[in-house]
């Protein structure tokens, strides 16, 4: 199927190996398709391993039954899931199907799909950046940062608690921010693109740190406060203009609406905070369309290239550094979209939320849904969202409720002590106290694992291929490897179409 | 002749690498600013600034000798990266969490022998997770307890090879072909997980754990702090010895061989993987050892001082060129007096953003380090 040479080189290992026993299918689907599509790589699924591990075998599952269509997969995922979290909830409340119930589940379906989704935006900014481009971004949280910090300082009311902002209406806060994330990304975009994969990972980071420090110096923001009537508010933080949503439930048809759902038993946060929700979910519509068309685009082919081997792209004449920039600025401009989009819309804002985790975070994601592909970065948000983020959450709280352990231990000896008792309630009890703590140890060990054993993402592979027709396809057994490489070269420029080159 | 060449040379730079020069520019700049600063010259510039001022001798004196300290610290660690960085080609970032296992190993090891009947045994393993006696009852410092610290500083180092070795077995090993992206996101996925083991086990609490009692003396008229002078010697015993170990040994040859050049050493019937065991041991005592140290130099301990010292080890490496262990140890000292004698013009918000804007500078304009030419020698 895809033949690429990744900056990361070894994610081609279990990708040829998944690739071999997949001819039968694979010369049709990609004869007929053959474009860049999300649906031309959605097959990949099928080069499943034969069915060894129960992750494949699922796969091989959802595949059958989903037959590689983007959409269905996304939302049965966000149907699994919700499905996972409706039973947390109904569990939690023995199962007694009352208002507060329902509500209960709403708020926490509400709270799943919002984090989803934010997550979603970030995700699929990276994956332009790792996915299809190959740059190995790790600043995302700065980023964010910047679109969030701007939009604050562009529209926050001057009077405002902790920091100070200029008042300016929403919409130009907003483009504001995302100009300002991506004026940054070209600033760091200009000479580190120059770098090799590690060292760019390095200088984002530190950029991104960088980013935060300045955001929480309380003496940066009295001086600029005083100087030009703004200020980021340091550590205290900086008061961001409410949602533009919640101003429909003021008066007419929503204040109507809200009372009436409100008088139905609904909670009123649920009904204003979903409403928000609907604008961030057509903001993620919104940038999936845009990438899937970038990604299709002559440019997209450019950047896959560029993915593959950079060296080539540059041989067939293209500028692939001023490719890389624009690319990282759209990138980055996006990242602060989604920051604005998720930390933007709580009303404050503090350094803190903008931790390197965060890029963490979003990487696991994109990881998750196997980069390179758009979809895939939206159904990776939504499972990192609902396995880990949230599940381990819910689940612990579930079972701590239900087991009745007593009171945790203090420390780690207290609970390991009864051990030699063969007491295990304590470690029990200690380990459901500290889930937040083995949270992130199950998503340390969930990175480790996907890249150890799955570097395509549980999805599959699902890189989208950057030449017109099937480079990988093998004509014959027992062709040498370089035989077999050279005839696939050969019927991809045959055909008339040899990706990049014709643009 | 030799002034026409030199001012060639100096013309090339100003047209060719300006960055450069303006980079000389501010830190000649800089020095007569602090030479002013001693001698007590100001000069006033525009907006009520001023050029020069005045600081003591001692002042200065203290910023250096901090810079120093936490220089060494950065180092120290920095020389294990740089090995693993130039013989398993890839920027390890669980590395900074390798001085936190360090730091919890050893300090429980110091507590449990200097506070040994004052209270329970698993409070004092887990580093007072729970309270309990305060750190001067315990009495854990080189004046009162020194064996207690030297015992520490050895469970540190084992401890820390001891989850290295098994952490490259379990994670690095089968991927040892996979190339530098691969690895080091596996090694942020051990980073996360090492560094929430660690909270897992010894809790979240920010806390106290050395003894402050005589630590402060005067010794020849000059006032020291015990502890920072502990780390001094520590540390320079311990660069010494990796000098030495890679210039006298067998195994250092190997190993500056195998960070020159893999195949070659492979062909030269070198044993790879024996190599690469003893780098993850070398790298992992070396970072167990200055995680323990750092911790007696600030007296308290929280499960993410690694990950925070990671950036500055990583800049020192980078600044001092990757491979280099005497690149790493100047480029720590730099990193480190650039954070500390930085005080003087930044705010304390600042000193780290300027240690880390050094390092992409220095990534961008001269990726090769400062002292570049020497490759793991």
């Amino acid at each position: 199927m895809t033949h690429r040479l990744r900056p990361d080189g070894g994610a081609r290992g279990s990708g040829d190996a998944d690739r071999e026993p997949s001819g039968v299918r694979g010369s049709g689907g990609d004869a007929s398709g053959s474009d860049d599509d999300d649906r031309g790589s959605g097959d990949g699924g099928r080069g499943t391993p034969r069915g060894k591990s129960a992750a494949g075998a699922v796969r091989d599952a959802v595949e059958r039954t989903l037959g590689g269509n983007d959409l269905a997969v996304v939302l049965a995922t966000l149907g699994a899931i919700y499905l996972l979290f409706t039973l947390f909830v109904l569990v939690a409340n023995d199962f007694e199907i009352t208002t507060s119930t329902i509500n209960a589940i709403a708020s926490t379906l509400r709270l799943l799909t919002f984090f989803a989704a934010s997550y979603a935006v970030l995700a699929l900014a990276l994956n332009l950046h790792w996915g299809y481009t190959g740059l190995f971004n790790i600043g995302v949280a700065g980023f964010m940062a910047v679109g969030v910090y701007t939009m604050g300082l562009l529209s926050s009311p001057p009077d405002a608690t902790s920091g100070m902002g200029l008042g300016l209406p929403l919409p130009i806060g907003i483009i504001g921010g995302m100009v300002a994330a991506a004026l940054v990304g070209l600033i760091a975009a200009l000479p580190a693109l120059r770098l090799e994969a590690d060292y760019l990972a390095i200088v984002t980071l530190g950029l991104s740190e960088i980013i935060r420090l300045t955001m929480n110096s309380g003496q940066l923001s009295s001086w600029t406060v005083e100087t030009f009537g703004f200020g980021t508010g340091g550590g205290s933080g900086l008061n961001l203009p409410a949602r533009p949503t919640d101003a429909l439930f003021e008066g007419g048809a929503g204040e109507a609406l809200l009372a009436t759902l409100t008088g139905m038993g609904v909670r009123r946060s649920i009904v204003v905070d979903a409403a928000y929700l609907f604008v961030v979910i057509a903001f993620v519509v919104g940038v999936y369309w845009l990438l899937s068309r970038v990604g299709a685009s002559p440019f997209g082919r450019v950047l896959k290239a560029i993915r593959d081997d950079e060296l080539v792209a540059r041989s067939l004449g293209k500028d692939t550094r001023l490719f890389k920039i624009k690319v990282f600025m759209l990138g980055c401009a996006l990242m602060g979209l989604g920051g604005i989009l998720w930390q933007g819309s709580y009303g404050y804002v503090n350094p803190n939320s903008f931790r390197p985790i965060v890029t963490f975070y979003v990487f696991v994601a994109v990881i998750i849904g196997g980069s390179g592909s758009n979809a895939g970065s939206i159904v990776g948000s939504i499972l990192f969202v609902g396995l880990l983020f949230e599940g381990p959450r819910q689940f612990g709280g579930i079972v701590q409720n239900a087991m009745e352990l007593g009171d945790a231990p203090a420390t780690f000896a207290g609970a390991v002590g009864p051990l030699t008792g063969l007491d295990p309630t304590p470690l029990l009890a200690y380990g459901l106290e500290n889930i937040s703590a083995l949270q992130f140890v199950l998503l340390g060990v969930v990175l480790i694992v996907i890249i150890q054993r799955r570097p395509d993402g549980v999805l599959g592979h699902r890189t989208e291929t950057a030449a017109a027709v099937d480079l990988g396809e093998r004509p014959a057994a027992g062709a040498a490897p370089d035989a077999s490489r050279d005839s696939a070269t050969d019927a991809g420029s045959a055909s008339g179409s040899g990706g990049d080159a014709d643009e | 002749m030799g002034l026409t060449k030199a001012l060639d040379r100096g013309r090339e730079t100003v047209r060719g690498r300006p960055l450069i020069l303006i980079t000389w520019l501010a830190g000649v700049l800089l020095a007569l600013d602090i030479l002013a600063r001693l001698a007590g010259v100001e000069i006033a510039l525009a907006a009520g600034r001023s050029f020069g001022g005045s600081m003591s001798a001692a002042q200065f004196g203290n910023l250096v000798w901090n810079g120093v300290i936490v220089g060494l610290i950065f180092g120290l660690a920095g020389i294990g990266l740089s090995m693993t960085y130039s013989i398993l080609n890839f920027a390890n970032f669980s590395h900074g969490d390798l001085l936190t296992t360090g730091a919890f190993t050893g300090w429980g090891a110091a507590l449990l022998i200097a506070g040994w009947g004052l209270a329970e045994t698993g409070s004092l393993v887990l580093v007072r997770a729970a309270g309990g006696p305060s750190p001067n009852e315990i009495g854990a410092s080189v004046i009162q307890a020194p064996i207690a610290i030297v015992i520490g500083v050895v469970v540190a180092a084992v401890a820390t090879v001891l989850v290295t070795v098994a952490i490259d077995r379990a994670v690095y090993r089968p991927m040892r072909d996979r190339g530098g992206i691969p690895l080091l996101i596996a090694s942020i996925g051990v980073a996360l997980a090492l560094r929430y083991v660690v909270q897992f086990v010894f809790g979240s609490r920010s806390r106290g754990v050395t003894a402050t009692e005589g630590v402060r003396t005067t010794v020849a008229g000059v006032g020291v702090n015990l502890h920072e002078l502990t780390l001094f010697v520590v540390a320079l015993v311990l660069m010494v010895g990796m000098h030495l170990l890679l210039q006298r040994t067998k195994l250092g040859t190997a190993m500056r061989a195998m960070a020159d050049n893999k195949d070659l050493a492979l062909v030269t019937g070198i044993p790879t993987e024996r190599v690469v065991t003893a780098t993850w041991v070398l790298g992992g005592a070396l970072a167990g050892v200055s995680g323990f140290l750092y911790v007696l130099e600030r007296g308290t301990i929280e499960f993410n001082i690694g990950w925070f010292l990671l950036l500055f080890i990583f800049a020192a490496v980078i600044l001092g060129g990757i491979g280099s262990i005497y690149g790493a140890i100047a480029g720590g000292l730099v990193i480190g007096l650039v954070h500390e004698v930085s005080l003087v013009w930044i705010s304390g918000d600042f000193n780290a953003a300027a240690a880390f804007l050094i390092m992409i500078l220095v990534l961008l304009y001269r990726p090769e380090g400062l002292f570049s030419g020497v490759t793991t020698a």
